[in-house]
């Protein structure tokens, strides 16, 4: 599964458009994430509080709006352009890839389908089912770039 | 046997009071379809599946979304009997549908960001999280029959 040049467009498109809000937009989809799926906490042991709408969700929220940001500037070398922040992943953080992609076999995933659920809750009317569809394709491409340095 | 805290109850309940039935699941069949094309192959003999539109206003889809937003209805009227009740259900998808049953995941996703859509801000982390235990309750009493 592959991103067309419609789909880049959309991508673009939809990100010009939720960038205003994107950092709430990331706090929101982080805070979702750690308390609907509590095994994720465990790479975060480290921050004082975890809870949603907290300091540390708030900040990370943002870095991770500004890697999403910086993927659709890259969208059409992504395993390229996350290169660094795949080794990031892997080789510091050892974050089990699972925790990235919209689809895994057995646990119901994780970081990308939190973003979509923020997505739907700040912009529902723009959330059409093509955009969905794309905005799944993009977060799994992206998901897969941030795989790519794992082994 | 699966627990429901209080709070999970009232989450639960006051989802299916605020959600507008006729258009839930409806939609989130459509756009299981849309979002997942594979899952067209089983919806044969729903005719025009063939683009997003298409689907959008097929009335067999329309149709069968609601079936399928009334099983919900049944699990939550029998939320601490989910498995039983849904017994001869997922004999049906494995038996007669053939349906692969990692398409419920699908479906309860797409199920997941309509209502988000739909309730905003009121869907909050702790309704997300009493909605997607309901929904994975579901989705393994639908798995139970197979093998």
């Amino acid at each position: 599964m592959s991103l067309t040049d419609s789909d880049k467009a959309l991508v673009k498109k939809v990100w010009a458009k939720i960038a205003p809000k994107a950092d709430e937009i990331g706090a929101d989809a982080l805070g979702r994430m750690l308390y609907v799926y509590p095994q994720t906490r465990t790479y975060f042991a480290h921050w004082p509080d975890m809870s949603p709408g907290s300091a540390p969700v708030k900040n990370h929220g943002k870095t991770i709006m500004k890697a999403v940001g910086d993927a659709v500037s890259k969208i059409d070398d992504l395993v390229g352009g996350l290169s660094a922040l795949s080794d990031l992943h892997a080789f510091k953080m050892r974050v089990d890839p699972g925790n990235f992609r919209v689809r895994a076999p057995y646990i119901q995933t994780i970081l990308a389908h939190n973003l979509l659920v923020s997505l739907a809750v700040f912009f529902p009317a723009d959330f059409t089912p093509e955009v969905h569809v794309t905005m799944d394709k993009f977060l799994g491409a992206v998901a897969a770039a941030l795989s790519a340095k794992y082994r | 046997m699966v627990q429901w805290t209080d709070a999970e109850r009232a989450a639960i309940a006051d989802i299916f009071g605020k959600i507008d039935r006729d258009v839930v699941g409806p939609n989130a069949l459509a756009r299981c379809l849309i979002v997942y094309p594979w899952t067209r192959r089983y919806f044969g003999g729903f005719g025009n599946l063939y683009s997003a539109d298409a689907i959008l206003a097929n009335p067999k889809v329309a149709a069968h979304g609601k079936v399928v937003f009334g099983g919900l209805e049944k699990a939550v009227k029998n939320l601490d009997d989910i498995k039983i009740t849904f017994a001869p259900l997922s004999e049906l998808h494995s038996e007669k549908l053939n349906v692969d049953p990692d398409n419920f995941r699908l479906l309860a996703d797409c199920l997941t960001l309509v209502i988000a859509g739909q309730m905003r801000a009121a869907f909050t982390p702790e309704v997300q999280a009493a909605w997607q235990k309901f929904l994975a309750v579901v989705v393994s009493a639908l798995c139970r029959q197979y093998y």
